[in-house]
């Protein structure tokens, strides 16, 4: 679900309806750069999905003066394959990333991941890309983004620039993106077939915001793991691969035992936005379940 | 027309099991209008010219107001008028209902909130524009000054001042009887628990909303949009504001679900009225979600300090409880109630020789407490429950094994208590308790369950079940009232006092009507929420239409029957012991062929121009009164299985039995929806949901994001049992109530599997049991 | 400040062409502009699933597009599940198996599940709790809605196979 009951927690009774806006529906990728360029300095932002923005407007939060709705843009909502890559266009909806579109691991693992996130209405209009911009450190895709070896694509007036995923998230619901850049394109690697992947998440309700979410990729080499990669969403402020705990499970054998001595290591080196110790309780829970998942060992 | 002072047994009663039409679970009349999306909700209510009214609330817990801004406001397009305490200071505080308790005046609440800011939603001021969007708008720039004052949030801690001269405590509700000190000092074994409810409450889907309207025509105040005490309500409104009662009608159309928390006199509703009287224009007010949240009444929250005296068997010997009610920032409309029903309640189904309880009613600056379905019975039955099965695991005996011992026998029934709830004196009207034990406890499995887990254990698992006796009560008094005619085209109308919040009032009366009258269920229409239909009504509350307006309806129908038969006889030529009724037609009872007669020309044969009726009053027509001094008492047991993930902390409720005598089920299928969907809300205030506050007052939780209401992804398998072994002998139907049985004893069983699953008897003291404090628990006993 | 905005909904097949501020939601010009009442507000920040509509076939939350956005889509209402005023199987088996008490939850589920059978008919038991769990229902403790969706699946089974037959 894309409401962020951290962000909306001021208490105040306020208002349900959005404040007054702008609206614009630019016809191509150049009207909406050139907009965004306008109008980015007097509080414009991008409607795509809206499934996050529109509730932070409801409740006054959001109170962009001027909307660029993307949704009219022929091909925005393009999906490939192209040279071991899957490119995902700005208006490409959760909907439509699982195994009907992608083949491989990395289908499979997009289906999961997709299946994790809010509702079935909310994932007819939510965007992938939208998403990715509005960086909730719970979102499964972020987590997947900074997990995976990604690619993002930036574009303004001012020109294109590509940043890798890890570097994108930045910091709470910040990211790369400078006020007049829109996120034009997403690239994901395809996974080769004896890549393995495992994700477990936990939250209080069925499409809950996760409160601890893990990701785990990797292959088996001689029954040993070999480049592993290691992903927290929901605990820190951003999600990240935990360097810490990767070192901890290269070229070891999986077992449960190991499991529990990589999520220690991640314990200790995270940075919760929570003091909660059961915060970290639970991401020592989840990462262990995405281990058992991604190496098929119980836990 | 009354005969409301014969005794019960010389009325005729329906027999027991299933009738023509009573007993089955026939589908609804009222399902056509809501599954095409033509109901009338009070937001799908429009007038020409209305307005909008847009509430603006407190921002801080506790202040005191020094100025509230209002010119930029006024200047936003489409606004009308802006009022503040001054513009309503001819309209009194909001009063309560009769109640014996004293001393609660000087805490109501005003309609707008004068010196003092209370708590966090409490309404300071309130604009009209001709848009909704556009009243927010203006609502946004209201600027209020205040000067914050300490707040109180715990209501176990020292009091503190509601206003000068007046502390937070208005009253204590003390009950007792038997010799309490004696049963402590002669006991074989005293337990002590401390225990705590989370706040939480209904939250229906639909929000509240009220539309005004004045009909200068015809000198009418309007209330559209209210559901439960139309005629409380309407007489309170017309006083409040100056008008005679004939001159308010309210009216109800379709409600979204009511809990408990809808339909009490809240200051919105005295707005809208207000408003639409000065403005002359209709005003429109509809609550959204994030107001509800801190405006509508809140539930539930009471911290116990209980012990128990017993004897070496386990046999209660005395219960002495000390309570702390947090009511929040005023008294609302119910008074004192749901202290004086958590007192009064609190033995549940037990023998109990001796008693004393002190229920501390507390204000604190957190939105206002009310009655929330099982209210004081979901606190309680958790308090009770939990006190069983400590004494269990102090002397060592089975947890079922307590409970047969204590439990009030069938032989003992009708079963006094020197106690009373809601000025009337506890009596247990019937009930065959163990026995509806034992047929839980077998359809559930629970002997045969006890080798699942602890096969389940050894496997690994953490799961436990648990049980939990509760004692509900219904059909609150005194009275309520419905007239049932039939007209010259044979249709029947029943008009009823009663309310409806979505339950199925319409059908479970009609089926009624049906079986007595000898017609089709579904050509009867009810109508009912209106007071310019009929003069009085006690509205839908406490489980009481079915009882109360449904024996009106029995004994209306009756007569319409009695006198349709008579008149039928003269004209057949046949005594009216020969007739019946079937399908509309008076015919031979006997059912040998022979002349019969529509209703409906029966009914045009007692019309206003028959000469037949000469002298005497015309129409086919009767209105009935039920009246009760007693409660009704339905019971039954919860029985859980649940399972707790050690890495999450979360529980998760697989199995569920909810046993529920309810002495006659009109429509079983409208039963079982009720107890289903009550225990969907235990469920959610055993489990999920819960009103948190920051030290400083302020609402944490104000979004469904946060507040968190079960999905069916959170339900367990659910079981129903229905029982009708012990009818009321109160009535001549024999009900007794299905609405809160569902929900009462959630909580309790909930808390008692998680101890079993943990192996720690006493773990759960407080609820809801999130995933953390089951985490910590787990951590402690590793 | 708030510019308006002509555009034409198709609502149940019918256009209907208001004047709109950006900032009105579709569940509020379906309710207020075009006057179908049918779709609900139970939280108006996209949680609760009350102002479910389909939007070209599939099911979205009224309350999370705006007016504008949903210009010139096919969008569906509960108003327009009846055919010629006879009720849709699922709405008729909703009757039949209780599956609504107050009702105002139910237009929602009403989209949802005619998506949900729309899409598939077979849908497994988890897939369907899953789907379910997108609307809040707080009345019926959500039992009878599932056995609702069975019911309205075998009564569409069975009306397809008496159609081949005829």
């Amino acid at each position: 679900m894309d409401l962020d009951a951290r962000e909306f927690q001021d208490g105040r009774p306020g208002p349900m309806k959005p404040a007054p806006f702008h609206y614009h529906s630019p016809g191509t990728e150049g009207e909406a750069l050139a907009l965004l360029a306008k109008f980015a300095p007097e509080e414009g932002r991008i409607l795509a999905g809206g499934q996050s923005l529109i509730p932070a407007m409801a409740l006054r939060v959001a109170r962009p003066a001027h909307l660029v709705d993307i949704g009219g843009i022929a091909g925005f909502d393009r999906l490939t394959v192209e040279d071991g890559w899957l490119r995902i266009r700005p208006c490409v909806r959760h909907a439509a990333l699982g195994t009907e579109a992608v083949p491989g691991p990395l289908g499979a693992l997009l289906e999961t991941l997709r299946g994790q996130i809010a509702h079935l209405p909310i994932r007819t209009r939510g965007t992938f890309c939208g998403s990715l911009a509005n960086a909730d450190p719970a979102s499964e895709w972020c987590l997947l983004a900074a997990t995976l070896g990604s690619s993002m694509l930036l574009r303004s007036l001012r020109g294109g620039r590509e940043i890798a995923g890890e570097d994108f998230f930045q910091g709470f619901m910040t990211t790369a993106l400078d006020p007049d850049e829109m996120l034009v394109e997403v690239r994901l690697p395809l996974l080769a077939d004896t890549v393995r992947t495992g994700f477990f998440e936990f939250s209080r309700r069925a499409g809950d915001y996760a409160q601890a979410a893990a990701l785990a990729v990797l292959e088996l080499r001689d029954g040993a793991i070999v480049a592993p990669r290691l992903g927290l969403g929901a605990v820190e402020d951003r999600p990240r691969r935990l360097a810490v705990a990767e070192a901890v499970l290269e070229g070891r054998v999986p077992s449960s035992a190991l499991f529990r001595e990589a999520a220690a290591a991640a314990r200790a080196a995270l940075v919760p936005m929570d003091e909660d110790p059961y915060r970290l309780d639970l991401a020592q829970t989840v990462i262990h379940r995405a281990l058992a998942a991604a190496t098929g060992v119980a836990e | 027309m009354t005969d409301a002072l014969a005794p019960v047994k010389e009325r005729p009663a329906l027999a027991r099991g299933p009738g023509k039409v009573v007993g089955h679970a026939v589908t609804r009349i009222e399902d056509g209008p809501l599954v095409r999306g033509e109901g009338l909700f009070a937001a799908d209510v429009n007038f020409p010219r209305q307005l909008h009214m847009r509430m603006v609330r407190a921002e801080l817990a506790h202040a005191r107001i020094l100025a509230v801004s209002t010119d930029a406001a006024r200047a936003m397009p489409g606004v009308v008028a802006i009022w503040t305490a001054e513009d309503v200071a001819d309209i009194p505080l909001i009063p309560f209902r009769a109640t014996k308790v004293r001393g609660l005046e000087p805490y109501c609440q005003p309609v707008l909130a004068r010196d003092r800011m209370r708590y966090v939603g409490e309404p300071v001021a309130v604009v009209f524009a001709d848009d909704p969007y556009r009243a927010e708008d203006a609502a946004e720039l209201v600027v209020v000054e205040a000067e914050e004052l300490s707040v109180l949030l715990d209501a176990t801690a020292p009091l503190g001042e509601f206003s000068p001269g007046q502390d937070t405590e208005p009253t204590i509700v003390r009950k007792a009887y038997g010799e309490i000190d004696a049963a402590f000092r002669d006991a074989h074994a005293v337990v002590e628990l401390e225990l705590s409810v989370g706040r939480h409450s209904g939250v229906p889907l639909e929000t509240r909303g009220a539309i005004a309207r004045y009909d200068a025509a015809h000198d009418v105040l309007e209330l559209h949009g209210t559901a439960k005490k139309q005629h409380w309500n309407r007489d309170e409104i017309a006083r409040l504001l100056g008008r005679p009662p004939q001159g308010v009608h309210l009216f109800e159309g379709h409600v979204g679900g009511g809990f408990g928390v809808r339909g009490e006199l809240y200051p919105e509703d005295l707005l809208v009225c207000a408003a639409a009287l000065r403005l002359r224009r209709p005003v429109k007010w509809i609550e959204d979600r994030r107001e509800h949240l801190v405006a509508t009444n809140h539930s539930r929250e009471q911290h116990h300090r209980i012990r128990a005296a017993v004897d070496a068997e386990g046999r209660l010997l005395g219960i002495d409880d000390v309570f702390f009610h947090d009511q929040g920032a005023y008294v609302r409309t119910h008074g004192a109630r749901v202290v004086d029903l958590a007192a009064g309640m609190l033995p549940g189904p037990y023998r109990l020789p001796a008693y004393r309880v002190a229920g501390h009613f507390r204000l604190t600056n957190k939105t206002p407490s009310a009655t929330y379905r099982a209210p004081g019975r979901f606190e309680t039955t958790f308090v009770r429950e939990r006190l069983m099965d400590a004494i269990a695991a102090r002397l060592g005996l089975d947890r079922v094994e307590v409970r047969r011992r204590n439990l009030v026998s069938a032989a003992e029934m009708p079963h006094a208590r020197p106690l009373d709830a809601l000025g009337t004196e506890i009596v247990l009207d019937s009930g065959d308790y163990e026995g509806l034990l034992d047929k839980a406890l077998s359809r559930f499995g629970w002997n045969a369950l006890q080798g699942e887990l602890a096969a389940r254990r050894a496997a690994g698992e953490c799961v436990g079940a648990g049980l939990a006796f509760f004692v509900e009560k219904s059909g609150l008094g005194p009275s309520d009232g419905v007239r049932v005619s039939v007209d010259a085209n044979g249709a029947v109308e029943l008009v009823s006092g009663a309310a409806s919040v979505g339950q199925g009032v319409e059908t479970a009366l009609a089926q009624i009507c049906a079986e007595a009258l000898g017609v089709d269920y579904a050509r009867i229409r009810v109508v009912r929420g209106r007071t310019d239909r009929i003069e009085f009504g006690n509205g839908a509350h406490a489980s009481r239409v079915t009882v109360m307006s449904g024996s009106a309806t029995w004994e209306a129908a009756l007569a319409v029957r009695a006198m349709a038969l008579d008149t039928a006889a003269t004209l057949l030529q046949l005594r009216p012991s020969d007739l019946t009724i079937r399908d509309g037609e008076v015919c031979r009872a006997d059912g040998l062929p022979g002349p019969s007669l529509a209703l409906a020309e029966v009914a045009r044969r007692m019309g206003p121009n028959s000469p037949a009726m000469r002298g005497r009053t015309p129409g086919l027509t009767a209105e009935k009164w039920f009246w009760s001094d007693h409660m009704a008492y339905p019971y039954g047991v919860h029985l859980v299985l649940v399972r707790i993930d050690r890495g999450t902390g979360q529980v998760v409720a697989e199995r569920y039995l909810v046993a529920n005598d309810i002495g006659r089920a009109i429509n079983p299928m409208l039963v079982e929806g009720q107890i289903v969907g009550g225990l969907a809300q235990g469920l959610g205030g055993a489990l999920l949901e819960e009103f948190r506050y920051d030290p400083s007052g302020q609402p944490l939780s104000t979004t469904f994001a946060d507040y968190l209401i079960p999905t069916i992804a959170e339900m367990p398998a659910a079981d129903v049992l229905i029982a009708e072994d012990a009818p009321s002998p109160l009535n001549p139907l024999g009900v007794k109530g299905a609405g809160e049985g569902g929900t009462n004893g959630v909580g309790a069983a909930i808390a008692a599997a998680v101890d079993d699953a943990l192996l720690r008897p006493g773990a759960v003291t407080a609820l809801p049991v999130v995933p953390a404090t089951v985490r910590r628990l787990l951590d402690t006993l590793a | 400040m708030s510019d308006l905005h002509d555009i034409t909904l198709v609502l149940n097949g019918e256009r209907h062409a208001v004047r709109v501020e950006a900032r009105r939601t579709l569940a509020d010009v379906i309710r207020e502009d075009c006057g179908l009442t049918g779709t609900h507000l139970g939280c108006e920040h996209g949680v609760c699933g009350a102002c479910t509509v389909l939007m070209d076939g599939q099911p979205v939350r009224a309350c999370l597009v705006f007016g504008v956005q949903a210009r010139g889509r096919a969008i569906r209402t509960v108003e327009g599940l009846a055919e010629g005023g006879r009720l849709s199987p699922l709405q008729q088996a909703f009757i039949d198996e209780h599956a609504l008490q107050c009702g105002y939850c139910t237009p929602g589920f009403l989209m949802l599940c005619t998506a949900i059978l729309e899409a598939d008919p077979e849908i497994g038991d988890q897939a369907l709790v899953d789907a379910l769990s997108s609307n809040i229902c707080r009345c019926t403790g959500y039992a009878n809605i599932v056995k609702a969706v069975r019911a309205a699946a075998a009564a569409m089974r069975a009306g397809t196979a008496a159609a081949e037959m005829a």
